[in-house]
């Protein structure tokens, strides 16, 4: 074969190659075969079809590469496909949800949707709103986060500037482990304090589950951050007689605010979507509840879920899940973009 | 020859006091200020061991109180009677599904994710990657509440078609045979927490990727290795260990997921063998389902079994990091 083709071609070294067009023309063919046999079947299904045209388009390419070009640029060329097919298999559910959400969630989002709760509105019927729900999300992670990330920081600090020996050492492995529990469990932890004291579920104690899941998170987030700050600033403050908690506190922290508050903010959009410690020890209200320390209060996660499984499929408290989902989306990519922002802006500047 | 041993014999006796001093300095204790420092952080510290230490004993404590009440066998009965008196409750069922669910998901996402990672370094125009990277940096935040309702609401009507054509065509191997009840069953769960756990194992994965030697890669290409052949030889190779504990990550996330489970199942306590037809469930799920009408006895049994939840996932994550750990090493020694 290849002497066929050195024949054809005799100025040049390579062998026989499809033309550049191939694979497009081979990934259309496909498509509309697959919708072919889809409509001729009576499959009405898209992800049928889709998967139906994703093996067409491999084999397809396999075959004709290896006619044309030989066995190892076929390979070649069936890895290359299989990893595009691979990308846009998994685009399509991620591309479907952030739309769902967004189309499905621009139908009830308005003002009057975030200033009103569901005081005297059954789930099944239209109307009410979010306001309770964000209220109660607001404080919750704000005082989850009040008290995990001085906490978090100053492990973090421990473990970078003093922390020597065995200490230091299970508290790093510790951290790592704290970093995989599952939010459930944080939940049930502090449920079983709840139960030994009879409490009945208020604010606060979602607070403390969700700095549990924090904490983790921030140590490591700070850690990474004050590891960055080079050490000649550290010197040079020490050389100059500033005793080490003020070189901590006026160099070192200065120099690396800026991740530290990315990574604090990151850890804030984590949380503020858990709810499986919300639905174990907040509960849920359709008031509004002001006081995180006593009486059930809601959260925009559990909203989202009991608008969801406590509705009997009523389309109008579907359509407030979704704009729930929509604000709690729009929420989390928010702090993400503006941490990340921060990152770049405030990143420590290394070199000249 | 008289100043050198001069010089050699003049250094000892200065270092004691230093290192004593730099001992005393290290340690903090020289002012005021640096003592407290010293003590709030390493106090923080201790308080994160406390904390560990405290979910442990707190989930034993209430777990052992439940199993001793237990009639049936706590480990593999196949019922969760709580009411009953005397209570009867067992999590068999409730660790074959979650076993079950994170297999499914893994089986999907592992390679997919490996491809996008791999799509992300080595095969998209650099214009594409830097963008797709960062969107995928973002969907890894989505709240699983999110994940959890488009897949009650989008994903499930959507499997219909594709579970009719497993039943027609797989269905004689008993796995994939389905008797047309709602797709709200462990493929459907497994599938949706592989759509949520993508992003995490394509970050970790696509940041190994691209950490593998250039030079060896290049060194390929201009032997006329094809871009496959590289990535075989020289990519994977590199980041196998990397995309081991990447995976452990996403499983250790799958393991524990609550609430895309909880929406998406129709749980029932039993195990069903087809993975098609509803039924089922999962620790974190059941206690989630369960937990509102819970009795005390009841509670405490949902602890014991959030208890099991927990060491799982600890070893799991502790196995992640011990393959971290040791590929540090072997890059380490190979820098």
């Amino acid at each position: 074969m290849s002497h066929a083709v050195a024949d054809k071609h005799p100025s040049t070294l390579q062998g026989a190659r499809l033309p550049r067009w191939a694979p497009y023309a081979i990934a259309a063919g496909s498509a509309v075969v697959a919708v072919g046999i889809g409509l001729a079947a009576g499959l009405d299904s898209k992800v049928q079809q889709g998967l139906i045209a994703a093996i067409i388009f491999l084999i397809g390419v396999f075959g004709s590469a290896a006619r044309v070009e030989g066995r190892r640029q076929a390979k070649d060329r069936l890895a290359t496909s299989l990893v595009w097919v691979a990308f846009l298999l998994a685009v399509v559910p991620l591309v479907s949800l952030v739309w769902t959400t967004v189309s499905r969630g621009l139908k009830v989002l308005d003002v009057y949707f975030l200033t009103h709760s569901m005081g005297l509105i059954a789930d099944t019927d239209p109307g009410g709103g979010i306001y309770h729900a964000i209220v109660g999300s607001l404080e919750q992670v704000g005082l989850a986060t009040l008290i995990a990330a001085p906490i978090g920081v100053l492990t973090a600090i421990y473990l970078v500037e003093y922390g020597r020996g065995n200490l230091a050492r299970s508290v790093t492995f510790f951290v790592d482990v704290m970093t995989g529990i599952p939010s459930i469990v944080a939940g049930l932890f502090i449920l079983s304090i709840m139960l030994m004291f009879d409490l009945q579920p208020f604010g606060f104690a979602g607070s403390l589950a969700l700095a549990i899941l924090m904490m983790p998170v921030v140590v490591r987030s700070t850690e990474e951050m004050l590891k960055l700050v080079p050490n000649e600033l550290r010197e040079a403050s020490l050389a100059l007689g500033v005793p080490k908690w003020r070189t901590i506190l006026k160099v070192v922290l200065p120099t690396s605010i800026g991740g530290i508050t990315t990574g604090i903010m990151l850890a804030v959009a984590r949380i503020a979507g858990e709810t499986a410690p919300v639905l174990l020890l907040v509960w849920g209200n359709s008031l509004i509840n002001t006081n995180p320390f006593e009486g059930a209060q809601q959260s925009l996660p559990l909203y989202i879920y009991q608008q969801y499984a406590n509705s009997a499929g009523s389309g109008a408290a579907y359509d407030r899940a979704w704009a729930a989902a929509l604000t709690l989306i729009a929420f989390v990519m928010i702090l993400n973009l503006v941490a990340r922002g921060i990152a770049r802006w405030k990143a420590p500047k290394t070199g000249r | 020859m008289d100043i050198s041993t001069k010089n050699t014999e003049a250094p000892p006796p200065a270092p004691q006091p230093n290192a004593a001093e730099q001992k005393r300095a290290a340690r903090g204790a020289t002012r005021p200020g640096d003592r407290i420092f010293l003590g709030l952080s390493r106090g923080s510290g201790i308080l994160l061991l406390v904390i560990m230490a405290a979910i442990a004993g707190f989930l034993t404590y209430r777990a052992s109180m439940a199993i001793s009440k237990d009639e049936a066998n706590f480990f593999t009965a196949f019922e969760w009677n709580t009411s009953l008196l005397p209570p009867k409750f067992g999590i068999a069922v409730l660790a074959f599904g979650t076993v079950v669910s994170s297999v499914i998901a893994m089986v999907i996402a592992v390679p997919v994710a490996v491809a996008i990672a791999l799509f992300l370094t080595h095969y998209a125009p650099r214009r594409l990657s830097g963008p797709i990277a960062y969107v995928i940096d973002l969907l890894a935040a989505v709240p699983s509440i999110v994940y959890g309702l488009w897949g009650a609401l989008v994903l499930v009507p959507n499997m219909t078609g594709l579970f009719g054509w497993l039943d027609e065509y797989l269905g004689w191997t008993g796995i994939f045979s389905w008797q047309g009840g709602a797709p709200r069953s462990m493929l459907t769960v497994g599938i949706l927490l592989a759509i949520m756990i993508l992003p995490i194992i394509t970050n970790v994965s696509r940041e190994v990727f691209r950490q593998a030697p250039q030079m060896i890669e290049e060194a390929a290409l201009a032997l006329g290795a094809t871009r496959w052949e590289v990535i075989r030889m020289a990519v994977i190779p590199f980041g196998r260990s990397g995309v081991i504990s990447a995976s452990m990550l996403g499983l250790g996330r799958a393991l524990g997921e609550t609430m895309a489970v909880a929406t998406v199942l129709s749980p029932t306590f039993d195990i069903q063998a087809s993975l098609l037809d509803p039924g089922g469930g999962t620790f974190a799920q059941n206690i989630a389902s369960k937990f509102s009408e819970a009795s005390e006895i009841g509670r405490d049994a949902l602890i014991a079994s959030g208890l099991v939840l927990f060491v799982i996932t600890l070893l799991v994550n502790g196995a992640a990091r011990a393959i971290i750990a040791r590929r540090k090493e072997y890059s380490g020694a190979n820098a």
